[in-house]
């Protein structure tokens, strides 16, 4: 190896040596590999050599120029390693803080419980109708078998606009309105707001009912109480005791209140079923003769059976909420509670 | 209604507990509200007498007793309360006796004077709510024995809740005859024996309203004593029924009521002038009732009138000119049967609920009374003595109820109630109700009896089969019915899916109430007539909302006003419109936000919500359906004139309102920063693209960013509407990515950076076509908007 080939090998070595970072190591390599690079300058001067000469000082060109290859290789791998493990720990955070952005909300528990009941039915096919709110006295009373003077009337809180326009005390409704326009076999739930002329702790002038109701030939009683059953065991998601009691409803008979256990105390007796052990749910019973008649549904060929729900009611006793008003006065801290 | 446990075991006594007999009622559709004792719970009071008393040496209100208490000796006892005498028989509670309050008796020293026991009053018992003084016992009450025993105390009061249909039950012996029946066994009547007459004058009774009176009957019982006492036994019961004691003659009708069902009345014979009349009122009359309401009467209005006047509300409430007191000395007693239908509405109209008017607007046995009034004779000649006349009695057959026979198939209850019973099952419930059954091939004939006045067709004889039978007891099957596959609608996006998203966004669902203060929704939409209640629960909820923004507002000011300074509420609802005359209700959807964009957090430098990020909301709400909308400005009276946009759809109709809370509104409902609505009509907002695919080009797509100078009053809807109203076929997509006004952009006029994205479907665009391109569009530019390339 010539003087000044070891001279630029030693050099270039010591200055790989003092190189810190990877742009520099970069000079260095353009400044010996480079196109007029001290390595690439030899080789170019190998043309001037006769070809023997060429031939061996090629190879001590190399050799040098492989040695110094191989000490830029371990030299990068070096400094690529620690660029790597300062840019790890440059970028080192604190994954505990929380991330950024929009929060997300949630639906009113009403929604959320309207939703489960209507799924619960649209499993087994019953389709979901909705109404008017405004409703005309035939409607929601007349066509209900609750004539002008019946005392059922009542019973229902009224909202009038005149003699004839109520805001519907009932999703029952829905019933007569489907039953008009529709032919059975029928299987529907009608989801809605409904409205009573009472307001104090345990009432709220405006919530929500569910009504549901079915009709085809030889639809019985029994069918009635199957459906009431796999329901409330669908929605508490719980084997409860379900009991019916005879009731009245001038737009079905036989009638049936349903109560259940009570899901507080599992009908031991506390303050929420008033020590009864007993809850009451929904009210229910086969569509009455005199509905057929007003739709015009031959009650002789067709039966069927109705139900209505409070969804206020099913949602308290789910989430455990003791405040009916709670649920219109939208208190943020109320609703998030939900989400 | 409530009535004592032991009054009803008088008559039918199951061997059953106190619980298992309220769990059968209502198991049986009588459903039991409350099962309350009788009495507090006390002890050591025992009937006592007293023998002779002196004035108290050192004080002027008390007096000491000696009473005799079925001891040896008669006990020194010292009493304060003014009707104490000698020979009056009293509750005396003895030493160690405990009253209602845990009370307990003591040997005690009133100023000097020893007292062992204290006489006691009706309040101090348990027994009422106040009380004037002791509570006197009948002369012939037994000295020495409990209190409790003598009085019957040891009873409950069970409260009935009935429903309308079962009136049969509104009186003990209703009650007793559906415990016969549940239980199996025989239960006896009150015996009723005819009084003797005992002289022959009458009033003469004309009915006019036969319709609304079928039957009425009256008699004159003449030289009663209003001043006797109503047996202990009858005021207990009485009062064991929620019924004060008012004098025998009244005592006397309230007491049949609750014992058979039938309501009585009864008037001062003296007080009455000529005959008795039941017919309409007239327009100008009016009546003055005993609660000494006067009432404005009409020709809806059912009464009792004599020659000269209306005396009563027929069936609802008697007068005060013709009421029995304490001088009545002759009596006209009225049991009438008044249609329901005549009844019904009528009280409630005039604001009154009586006991009487509730019996008669759900039904009372119109057979019941001849009987009823031969009870009440007896009980008031035994009580206040007196002899009675002979019984008047109007009847229009015609009138009376028709009580047909009802047909019941034998298919139709096991089709109804999914069982079939025996036949002598069926027979024997029937039978058990008191009715009379016909068999037939196919099933029975069943007369009901007069007090089952609500059973009318087949319906009501299955309903009472399941009864009795038990609804537990009837199977329940699992669901087999007739199922057909249901459409998937794809063109209408469920609502859900939006509640969602907005939910995903950060909006929290809220439900407000569909009636509103009258004061917000004349503020936030002045311009629309309100739908108004007629009987508003109270004036903050009087009219129907025309917009949901309404109850979001209120929302949100009740959280404003909890320290809560980010809001964001979404509600889903009915709004009631009055357009030409006609009632709209319309499905909308509105939204709510102030205060900050995003929750308080470290990331980010907190800035409050623009127009902008609800804009974005209201975008991505569209993008679920796939649907093109315009958002014009626009001019909406709740929203800040410069910050408003009228969404519309690509066929032209309106489907709702974006924008800021006109800063007036702002300040004058109380908030403290701004607050941005949207609101849309919901079935608009639903419908959704089915999606058409289109093919995919292999090619490069290009990008060629232009900036255009245009007029400050250009929108930048304008411009790319323009672009895209082009026929340029390689044009996939403009975007926006700047407005920059300012140094080198005249005033009046503003910048507008978009960027092109330009690709073919069959072939690499050359740099010339798209040159090509960008000119014809420049030039459209220029021509419509007289937009201008910035240099």
């Amino acid at each position: 190896m010539s003087a000044i080939l070891e001279e630029i090998l030693a050099q270039a070595l010591q200055e790989l040596a003092a190189v810190h970072d990877l742009n520099e190591l970069d000079k260095v390599r353009v400044q010996y590999l480079g196109k007029k690079g001290l390595f690439t300058l030899q080789m170019k001067e190998l043309g001037s050599l006769d070809p023997d000469q060429r031939r061996s000082a090629g190879q001590i060109i190399n050799q040098a120029k492989d040695q110094f290859q191989q000490q830029l290789e371990a030299c990068k791998a070096q400094l690529e390693d620690i660029a790597l493990s300062q840019r790890l720990a440059s970028e080192r955070i604190d994954v505990s803080l929380p991330g950024r952005g929009q929060s997300v909300a949630g639906l009113h528990p009403v929604t959320t419980t309207l939703r489960r009941i209507s799924k619960i039915f649209a499993s087994v096919g019953f389709k979901v109708v909705e109404g008017p709110e405004i409703e005309d006295d035939y409607h929601n009373f007349e066509a209900l078998n609750i004539p002008e003077s019946h005392p059922a009337r009542a019973m229902h809180d009224t909202f009038y606009f005149d003699a004839h326009t109520v805001l519907r005390t009932h999703t029952s409704p829905v019933q007569i309105r489907t039953m008009e326009s529709e032919k059975p076999p029928l299987k529907v739930i009608a989801p809605g707001r409904v409205y009573r002329c009472d307001s104090d702790i345990t009432h709220t002038p405006m919530f929500h009912q569910v009504e549901g109701f079915l009709v085809d030939t030889d639809v019985s009683f029994a069918d009635l109480k199957g459906v009431v059953y796999e329901f409330l065991r669908a929605f508490f998601e719980k084997d409860i005791q379900v009991r019916f009691r005879p009731s009245y409803f001038p737009f079905t008979e036989p009638s049936a209140e349903v109560d259940i256990e009570c899901v507080m105390c599992d009908g031991k007796g506390c303050r929420v079923c008033s020590q009864t052990g007993w809850l009451e749910v929904m009210g229910c019973g086969m569509i009455h003769p005199e509905v057929f008649k007003a739709v015009n549904i031959d009650s002789e060929h067709y039966s069927g059976f109705a139900f209505g729900m409070g969804v206020e009611r099913l949602a308290m006793l789910r989430y455990g909420i003791n405040d009916l008003r709670l649920f219109f006065e939208n208190d943020l801290k109320f609703l998030e509670q939900f989400n | 209604m409530q009535i004592s446990e032991a009054w009803l075991r008088s008559y039918v006594n199951p061997e059953i507990s106190t619980e298992i007999l309220v769990e059968q009622l209502t198991m049986a559709g009588l459903e039991i509200d409350s099962v309350n004792p009788a009495a507090a719970k006390f002890s050591g009071v025992v009937v006592g007498q007293v023998i002779s008393m002196h004035q108290h040496p050192d004080a002027d209100r008390l007096r000491v007793c000696m009473v005799a208490v079925g001891e040896a000796e008669p006990l020194q006892i010292v009493c304060g309360a003014s009707n104490v005498r000698v020979g009056l028989k009293i509750p005396a509670a003895l030493c160690g006796a405990v009253l209602p309050g845990e009370f307990k008796i003591k040997k005690s020293k009133l100023r000097g004077e020893e007292s062992f026991g204290m006489l006691c009053s009706e309040k101090e018992l348990g027994l009422a709510t106040d009380a004037n003084g002791l509570m006197e016992l009948a002369d012939d009450a037994p000295v020495g024995v409990d209190i409790r025993d003598y009085l019957a105390l040891n009873d409950a009061i069970i409260e009935v809740d009935l429903t309308p249909n079962r009136a049969d039950c509104l009186c003990v012996e209703g009650l007793a005859r559906e415990v016969a029946v549940l239980n199996k066994m025989d239960w006896l009547p009150t015996q009723v024996i005819n009084a003797p007459i005992s002289h022959q004058d009458v009033l003469t009774v004309s009915v006019e309203a036969t319709d609304a009176c079928p039957r009425y009957l009256g008699r004159l019982i003449k030289e009663v004593n209003a001043k006797a006492i109503t047996p202990l036994w009858m005021q207990e019961r009485l009062r064991r029924s929620g019924l004060r004691s008012l004098g025998p003659l009244v005592d006397v009708t309230n007491y049949v009521m609750l014992e058979l069902g039938q309501p009585l009345h009864v008037f001062d014979a003296e007080k009455l002038a000529g005959g008795i009349t039941v017919r309409w009122a007239n327009a100008d009359e009016s009546v003055a009732l005993l609660n000494n309401q006067v009432i404005k009467l009409d020709n809806e209005a059912l009464i009792i009138a004599d020659d000269k006047q209306a005396l009563a509300l027929a069936g609802i409430m008697g007068g005060a000119d013709s009421a029995v007191n304490d001088e009545t000395r002759s009596v006209f007693l009225e049991c009438a049967y008044f249609a329901p239908h005549a009844i019904a509405g009528k009280a409630r109209r005039f604001g009154l609920h009586t006991d009487s008017s509730h019996r008669f607007e759900r039904g009372v046995d119109a057979t019941l009374q001849t009987r009823a009034i031969e009870r009440a004779t007896q009980l008031l000649i035994d009580i206040a003595g007196g002899g009675a006349g002979p019984i008047t009695e109007v009847t229009t057959t015609a009138a009376l109820p028709q009580r047909e026979a009802v047909l019941l198939r034998r298919l139709r209850i096991e089709k109804t109630l999914g069982i079939a019973l025996a036949d002598e099952q069926v027979i024997d419930i029937f039978q058990r109700l008191g009715m009379t059954v016909q068999t037939q091939t196919d099933g029975w004939q069943i007369s009901p009896p007069g007090f089952r006045f609500d059973i009318a067709i087949e319906a009501d004889l299955i309903e009472e089969i399941a009864r009795i039978y038990g609804y537990n007891n009837l199977p329940s099957s699992s669901l087999l019915m007739r199922s057909e596959l249901s459409t998937a609608t794809e063109a209408v996006l469920d609502i859900d899916r939006v509640k969602d998203l907005l939910v995903d966004r950060g909006y929290q669902e809220a439900i407000t109430y569909s009636f509103v203060d009258e004061e917000i929704q004349k503020t936030v939409a002045p311009e629309t007539d309100v739908i108004r209640l007629k009987n508003p629960i109270s004036s903050e909820l009087a009219v129907m909302r025309t917009t949901l923004w309404c109850g979001l507002l209120k929302a949100a000011l009740y959280n404003t006003n909890r320290q809560q300074n980010r809001v964001r509420l979404f509600e889903s609802g009915l709004c009631f419109n009055k357009i030409d005359g006609e009632t709209q209700q319309q499905k909308m959807l509105a939204g709510l936000v102030l205060g900050d964009a995003y929750s308080e957090q470290w990331g980010e430098t907190s800035r409050k919500v623009d127009f902008f990020d609800i804009k974005a909301d209201i975008q991505a709400l569209f993008s679920l359906t796939g649907c093109e909308v315009q958002y014009l400005s626009a001019q909406q009276s709740a929203l800040h004139p410069g910050q408003t946009a009228e969404i519309i759809a690509s066929d032209g109709k309106k489907i709702g309102w974006l924008g800021m809370l006109h800063p007036n509104l702002e300040k004058q409902l109380g908030f403290d920063t701004p607050v941005f609505l949207f609101e849309l009509d919901q079935n608009l907002v639903l419908n959704k693209l089915i999606p058409v695919f289109k093919a995919l080009s292999k090619y490069p797509s290009v990008r060629r960013d232009l900036a255009l100078i245009v007029k400050e009053d250009v929108t930048a809807s304008e411009v790319i509407n323009c672009i895209k109203s082009s026929a340029e076929t390689a044009l996939q997509e403009v975007i926006i990515f700047d407005i920059y006004r300012g140094k080198g952009v005249e005033e009046g006029s503003k910048s507008i950076a978009l960027s092109l994205i330009m690709q073919d479907d069959t072939q690499t665009l050359t740099d010339s076509e798209i040159e090509a391109i960008v000119g014809r569009l420049l030039t459209l530019l220029n021509n419509e908007k007289n937009a201008k390339l910035r240099d």
